[in-house]
């Protein structure tokens, strides 16, 4: 890779960078060049997406037009600024080095590989797309080309990882302003990512090519950790921030098919808590969990006055929802009560087996083959609108001149659900009641002896989790409007799934409150803007499990005591070391 | 601190435990007193864990019954606990993941009554036994010199401090009784020394306490009692110097005298070579006990079965190895 001839960029660039280095006669001048070179890659980047890259706006996003970056140039755009930027911190520029409290090199070797991928990806795409790179316009292989040339530099690089270091002393309100930008950061990213185009899937692929990169480069720049001791430092402040996050949300969607992705992330993020109760506090496996979102559903739908209900009530809302909290509560007990005496895998088997028996009943009590109660595989259709207090949900409603549309109002119900499971989950994590399940999980002969009644207290864990599922299930069955027993399988493509579920708290990481809300939002998102894999998703999803299980087991939002479990290195393990690194201990409970 | 006139804290009686054919603990009868240091010793399988088991309810016995204060416990461990008898295991169950506070919370589970309604509404309740829990906590840490590590994850303490953690955990709930399975295990003896002063400030706290042990030195420091256990069945009961003069207990850690055992001779070359080494340096002793530490920590007692010199005991202890090597055991 020649780097040098493919640099068209003007080289005061890398001068001005090196004229502000302060640590020049710490680093070898060969990295102050390679870093020099990096930063000039980033600025070529993105003086390439200025140039049309194919000469039809067939291909998704409109690439052809000169001095108007557009579509997935943009990405190119924005990493190609972040890796300058970066570049410009490793170099000692002052105001910049906040960025790299943890050393420059990998994230820098991220981000390029960052721009690099989506740049390639796009100019692939057009080839491939168009068929054939005769498609491909100069500047796509400018940028082809100019975006190889950092990826080179950067592997050049000295690895310059270092333990974080002490953030500067900054006023609190500077702290709060920072804590909010990451979150309007965190909300616009999100929003891009939701509102790419659904009929074709390179925005969003390459979307994600670039939040992956750019994700991990920030948590190895250390940027990731000294947000998190901030987040941690001002705990309401950062409550605050992500609550207005969440509840603008809605008003930022230009299509109602937007705002209604947010609401199944909403639905399925809060199941997913609520099954994180059981598997990660209290270790019990539930591969059936789906059932009780089912019998939440099911019986709001019944109590809800719907045509093809088989019982003629009509239930106000706020009894629909404590019935099928209810309801599902008495199915956990009376799954739980047998089984939970019983150690290790038989609550999973059992779990598994009620989950398939609940979708056969309801498909078998439709009158025929049992007695009459859910109308068999037509369900339960044409579930009326909710209605609080003369609010009704399927209307559009008007606050200060913003519209909120039916699924603004159901996202906004399903928010309170939400933010009413995040409390449960923090206030049962974090009690007696809570350590006992903990307890439990990690040995329960040595909790039993400690006094805890195993069997009483996987119960509560037990039931609590599908006291949760079933108040979930009733707010969905509204929002569908239609209940029928096909949604509630072991396994399928199609979101609630008992797989599903599991996979969102694995994948997000057990026993926290972000992880399974990250965790089904991924999962519920990737697959509705992949859906040209069609039959292969569910390929695609096994091979990402395996791939996660093997390089992060612990999931992505990472539990500090599992963080430590799999990871064992660099961590204070070393009984005889253990007085060393009283450091270091500090630095891990500020990240958790 | 010998027996005292009053109603013992626990009393077992008739104690067995069948596993099929294996009788592991056989019609055990044993009394502990309040303020009372029991030990509890024999060589390995003689069914002590077994029988500890059997006292906490982790194993329900066979026949026989265990009460505490004079109440017969249920075998259930939980309830055991509740009752006042809490317990360290032989190998270390702490909660690896949870902090070193956190244990000990656990260990507060049964001296509260919070449950999920009251943690899910975090009122004045709430708080008030959550801090009381916390600060009984901490108290405890600090009386096992734990306080410093108390957000260190338990997994990453030290050996010797996981041991004290286990018993810092089991104090959380009060108990009047402690069992200790074996608390000096691989620790040092300096180690061993700080656990017999923990011991001993636990009795002074008011807990009685029934150890099992193999550190024969550390138990005849420690306990106003001591029983026998061998192969399932009490052997005897009675102090330290009654124990330790006892040609049984002898003979059941070190096997019996072979009659007419080419062991004469051997005894007299280990004594030559006992002088040697002497003369060498004193420090190659222990490579001629032939790694037996009961051997070595009987030595020690002040009233020595059988010889009142600690040559010929280890000439003994020698024999005896033989002997039992010829047996093929």
């Amino acid at each position: 890779m020649t780097t040098d001839k493919t640099q068209p960029t003007p080289a005061h660039e890398a001068e001005t960078g090196t004229a502000h280095t302060t640590e020049a006669g710490t680093t070898a001048p060969r990295t102050t060049w390679l870093r020099a070179l990096t930063a000039a890659g980033g600025v070529a980047a993105v003086a390439s997406t200025f140039l049309a890259w194919t000469w039809t706006a067939e291909f998704p996003g409109d690439l052809t037009v000169y001095g108007y970056p557009g579509g997935l140039q943009l990405l190119t755009l924005v990493l190609g600024i972040v890796t300058a930027v970066f570049a410009l911190a490793a170099l000692g520029l002052k105001g910049l080095r906040w960025l790299t409290p943890s050393g420059s090199t990998q994230a820098l070797r991220l981000l390029a590989l960052g721009t690099f991928a989506v740049t390639w990806f796009t100019v692939i795409a057009i080839a491939v797309d168009l068929g054939g790179m005769v498609n491909l316009e100069p500047g796509g292989w400018i940028a082809a080309l100019v975006t190889a040339a950092p990826v080179a530099t950067t592997f050049l690089l000295p690895d310059d990882t270092r333990p974080l270091c002490r953030p500067k002393q900054l006023p609190s309100w500077a702290e709060i302003l920072i804590i909010a930008a990451v979150f309007a950061t965190g909300l616009y990213v999100v929003n891009y990512g939701i509102q790419t185009d659904a009929d074709h899937p390179e925005p969003f692929l390459g979307y994600l090519i670039a939040v992956g990169f750019t994700a991990v480069a920030l948590v190895k720049a250390g940027l990731v950790s000294r947000i998190s001791e901030l987040t941690t430092a001002y705990r309401s402040t950062t409550l605050v921030a992500a609550l207005i996050t969440a509840i603008v949300f809605p008003f930022f969607q230009d299509k109602s098919s937007f705002t209604e992705l947010g609401v199944n992330i909403a639905i399925f993020a809060t199941v997913a808590l609520g099954l994180n109760i059981v598997v990660g506090l209290a270790g019990l496996l539930d591969l059936g969990y789906v059932a009780f979102l089912g019998v939440g559903a099911y019986t709001a739908a019944l109590v809800s006055g719907a045509a093809a209900s088989t019982i003629d009530v009509k239930f106000p809302f706020w009894a629909a929802v404590i019935i099928g909290g209810v309801v599902s509560l008495i199915f956990g007990v009376v799954i739980g009560a047998p089984t939970l005496r019983l150690r290790g895998d038989y609550l999973a088997i059992v779990t598994l087996g009620f989950g398939e028996i609940f979708r056969l009943a309801m498909l078998n009590l439709d009158g025929t083959s049992g007695p009459s109660v859910t109308n068999g595989p037509d369900g339960i259709p044409n579930i009326p609108p909710l209605e609080i207090f003369g609010f009704n949900f399927n209307d559009d409603h008007s606050f200060a001149g913003l519209t909120l549309d039916s699924n603004g109002n159901y996202y906004l119900l399903m928010l309170l659900v939400t933010i009413l499971v995040v409390l449960i989950f923090s206030r049962a994590g974090n009690s007696r009641i809570g350590r006992a399940w903990v307890a439990i999980r990690e040995d329960e002969t040595a909790a039993t002896a400690m006094g805890i009644n195993g069997f009483r207290v996987k119960l509560i864990a037990f039931a609590l989790g599908a006291t949760l599922a079933g108040v979930a299930g009733a707010v969905w069955a509204h929002f569908q409007s239609t209940v029928v027993p096909e949604q509630y399988v072991f396994a399928g493509p199609v979101p609630p799934n008992s797989t599903f579920l599991v996979a969102a708290v694995i994948l997000g990481g057990m026993g926290t409150i972000g992880g399974p809300l990250l965790g089904a939002t991924l999962l519920y998102l990737i697959p509705k803007k992949l859906e040209f894999l069609q039959d292969y998703q569910l390929l695609a999803f096994g091979i990402a499990l395996i791939l996660l299980m093997r390089f992060r087991p612990e999931g992505i939002v990472p539990n500090r005591r599992q963080q430590l479990e799999y990871h064992e290195t660099g961590q204070l393990d070393v009984p005889g070391a253990t007085g060393l690194k009283d450091g270091a201990v500090g630095v891990t409970k500020a990240e958790a | 601190m010998t027996t005292t006139t009053t109603s013992p804290v626990l009393t077992a009686t008739g104690v067995t435990m069948r596993f099929g054919g294996l009788t592991a603990v056989r019609s055990v009868d044993l009394d502990v007193h309040p303020g009372e240091i029991v030990g509890l010793i024999g060589p390995n399988g003689a069914g002590k864990t077994t029988f500890f088991n059997c006292l906490t309810g982790l194993y329900v016995p066979t026949e026989g019954n265990v009460a505490y204060q004079g109440t017969v416990l249920p075998p259930k461990p939980h309830l055991v606990t509740q009752a006042g008898i809490a317990r360290t295991f032989q190998n270390i169950r702490l909660f690896a993941n949870m902090t070193v506070l956190e244990n000990v919370l656990v260990g507060r589970h049964t001296r509260t009554k919070e449950g999920l309604w009251s943690a899910l509404l975090r009122g004045p309740g709430f708080k008030r036994a959550e801090a009381a829990s916390k600060a009984r906590a901490m108290e405890l840490l600090e009386f096992t010199g734990l306080a410093d590590k108390a957000d260190h994850l338990s997994r990453n303490l030290a050996y010797g401090e996981q041991r004290k953690l286990e018993i810092a955990r089991a104090l959380a709930s009060d108990p009047g009784l402690l069992l200790l399975d074996e608390p000096t295990a691989g620790m040092n003896p300096q180690e061993t020394r700080a656990t017999e002063e923990l011991v001993f400030a636990i009795r002074d706290m008011g807990t009685a306490v029934l150890v099992i042990e193999h550190d024969m030195r550390f138990i005849f420091n420690l306990c106003d009692r001591v029983a026998v256990l061998v192969q399932g069945q009490k052997l005897i009961e009675g102090t330290s110097d009654v124990v330790q003069s006892d040609e049984r207990v002898i003979a059941a850690y070190l096997g019996t005298p072979f009659e007419g055992a080419p062991g004469a001779e051997e005894a007299a070359e280990v004594t030559a070579a006992e002088a040697g080494a002497a003369k060498a340096g004193p420090t190659d002793g222990g490579a001629t006990d032939s790694g037996s530490t009961e051997a070595g920590a009987t030595d020690g007692g002040p009233a020595n079965p059988g010889a009142a010199n600690p040559g010929a005991a280890r000439n003994e202890a020698q024999r005896g190895t033989t002997a039992r090597t010829e047996d093929g055991q």
